[in-house]
């Protein structure tokens, strides 16, 4: 089942007379509990992209379908409600709320979705469980490391019940071990419970785990491989 | 959630935020402090010119308070306070005799009015028999007791038991002198009163200007419920339109623009303390936004709403103005607590306030309607500082916020 429909899509800038082509007419489909690498040199159209799958910038022309609803032709208003209730976010810089704990982090997606208190509460607890910071639940951003940050940050992404999950570069700021060991409970969420993940990145270790990887050059696709064809 | 946020986004800098919360506190206390000190001012200077001066209610010939004419009586005085005593809604009434004149003493002379009242009537009216710190009032002397102010006391340099002689023209056009002797010198902080005002029993008056004793040229009432003021003298206006019924408020304007216009100068006082903390607040606020950009950004690319986002900021705002704007306010009460037993001394620095009607000893009070203003004032400043700042937040686009390096 497609998560993902993309059709012909453009996003130009105009840079003074200059017309920038950021997306040169993309097409793509992503299915239902994928594990996928969007990579590409600098300026490539990356992250152009994911903001248009993330429904934070609207495209030039073409057309994005996500579970069925093209999204490129809703209103700001309805993207904002659009992306609590379908797109999860992890971010590069994690950008948990510093003034809440992990718990409360987790949370305030499912607040904000107006979700009942028992719900949210059986919820993060198990999510915390499943990204492995039981015991730490209390604990505030800035006394987590930056690997326990990106954990609750992907607990977050997940508890809105999202269609999928958008990590823009997730692994950037953190160390080996921590990139190991974030990528390994991904991949057990996407194998468990089918949730589908798209990174953007340019870290081998994430294009390694991925199961398939598409690369952009010039705002074009220029490769779409599936894991079993990848270099190990 | 959004409030608790809001609550615990205040402290992420400890330092500004307290910077501004004091600033708050200081300029609200020093709004509220004021205002009570003022308001004391003003309510001791209605009390003393409404409970010691004139009273609620005058009735007068409607004549008589252009020229003083001692032929201008009230028709059929006496009868009217008889029946003004007996409605439901008067307290007191005191029917009066009322003459220009001069006074002297051995030393010097001045003009005087000189009141001819029944003391005991007149204790139903008036509190100033409360105000006599040396001698009686209208008693203790054999014949013509006169009751004169503390200032005209100085004046004519006359004491206790003093001999003054009062020269008037009676209301046969003669000119007549006569001697009084002093019984009791009252004191109620108004110097110019004081100077002016002289009592006298109505008795010897009436014999002194050769008019019948039952004639009055003043009918002054005291009435029950204060509050009724406007509709009890519009009723009493009617019913005896033959003569002039004012209340205090007409009779001495200036005391009730004292009254209007004091609410008005206050609630303006703390405007202006307000605006310029606004200023601060608006400052402070904007600093934290753009600290903040970044995850703003991140909130609304989560899925909260821009209106949530501008709720969160205007929560923050508010919060931070009224924890200051409650501190100050306490603190202006407290103080007001403190201070509003033993008054506030100002003999000092105001020698000549007393001159003026108004007393150098305050007592601030604290009203709560007064509070109330200020609090729904705070409130508003909080709301109106928290625009701006908020909107700027709302211009970015998340997938820009997101990307800023702060």
């Amino acid at each position: 089942m497609n998560v993902i429909e993309v059709k012909q899509l453009e996003k130009i800038y105009n840079d003074s007379e200059v017309k920038v082509y950021a997306l040169n007419g993309v097409d793509l489909r992503i299915e239902e509990g994928e594990f996928t690498a969007i990579v590409g040199p600098s300026g490539s159209g990356k992250t152009t992209f994911l903001n248009m799958l993330g429904g934070l910038d609207q495209p030039t022309s073409g057309f994005i379908s996500i579970g069925g609803t093209e999204i490129s032709k809703l209103s700001s208003s309805e993207l904002i409600h659009f992306r609590l209730h379908n797109i999860g976010f992890v971010f590069q810089a994690y950008n948990l709320i510093p003034v809440l704990t992990a718990k409360e982090n987790v949370e305030f997606i499912m607040q904000l979705q107006n979700k009942p208190k028992s719900e949210r509460e059986s919820r993060t607890m198990a999510l915390l469980k499943e990204v492995g910071l039981e015991g730490r639940e209390n604990s505030r951003p800035n006394k987590l490391s930056g690997g326990q940050q990106q954990r609750v940050a992907v607990a977050r992404a997940l508890a809105s019940k999202p269609k999928f999950v958008l990590a823009d570069e997730p692994t950037a700021n953190l160390d080996s071990k921590s990139t190991e060991n974030l990528l390994e409970i991904m991949e057990e969420l996407n194998r468990k419970e089918n949730v589908t993940f798209i990174f953007s990145t340019h870290d081998q270790r994430v294009v390694n785990k991925a199961r398939r990887v598409i690369t952009l050059e010039d705002g074009k696709i220029i490769s779409d491989v599936r894991k079993a064809i990848l270099p190990q | 959630m959004i409030s608790s946020i809001a609550w615990k986004n205040i402290w992420r800098n400890r330092v500004r935020s307290g910077v501004i919360i004091a600033a708050i506190t200081i300029g609200m206390f020093a709004g509220v402090f004021t205002s009570t000190f003022y308001k004391g001012w003003i309510n001791q200077r209605l009390d003393a010119g409404v409970e010691t001066e004139v009273s609620h209610v005058q009735i007068h010939h409607p004549e008589f308070s252009e020229n003083f004419d001692l032929k201008s009586v009230i028709p059929d005085g006496a009868k009217m306070a008889g029946e003004i005593a007996e409605m439901e809604f008067v307290d007191g009434v005191s029917p009066r005799m009322v003459a220009q004149a001069m006074i002297a003493s051995s030393e010097t002379g001045t003009g005087v009015k000189i009141l001819g009242v029944d003391p005991e009537k007149e204790k139903t009216v008036l509190n100033l028999y409360t105000k006599i710190p040396e001698g009686k009032y209208l008693d203790g002397v054999k014949r013509n007791p006169i009751l004169i102010g503390k200032k005209l006391a100085e004046k004519l340099k006359v004491k206790l038991h003093s001999k003054l002689v009062i020269t008037l023209q009676d209301s046969e056009g003669h000119l007549v002198s006569e001697a009084f002797r002093v019984s009791g010198i009252y004191h109620v902080g108004n110097g110019m009163f004081e100077e002016m005002n002289v009592f006298v029993l109505k008795s010897d008056l009436a014999r002194f200007v050769q008019l019948d004793e039952n004639t009055s040229h003043e009918i002054v009432v005291h009435l029950k419920d204060h509050d009724q003021l406007s509709q009890k003298t519009e009723l009493l206006a009617g019913k005896y339109d033959q003569s002039l019924v004012q209340n205090w408020k007409q009779m001495a304007p200036e005391l009730g623009l004292l009254n209007e216009y004091g609410n008005i100068y206050i609630y303006f006082f703390i405007a202006i303390i307000l605006l310029s903390l606004g200023f601060g607040i608006v400052n402070t606020m904007l600093m934290a936004v753009m600290e903040r950009v970044k995850e703003i950004g991140m909130l609304m690319a989560i899925g909260m709403s821009k209106f949530r986002v501008f709720w969160m900021l205007m929560l923050e705002t508010v919060l931070l103005t009224l924890t200051g704007g409650f501190m100050g306010i306490l603190l202006g009460i407290g103080v007001t607590f403190a201070t509003m037993g033993s008054g506030i001394d100002l003999s000092f620095y105001a020698e000549g306030l007393e001159d003026m009607g108004y007393s150098s000893l305050v007592f601030p009070v604290v009203e709560f309607k007064m509070v109330l203003v200020i609090v729904t004032l705070v409130l508003i400043t909080g709301i109106i500082a928290s625009i701006y700042p908020a909107r700027k937040a709302l211009k970015y686009k998340p997938a820009e916020a997101i990307r800023i390096d702060m």
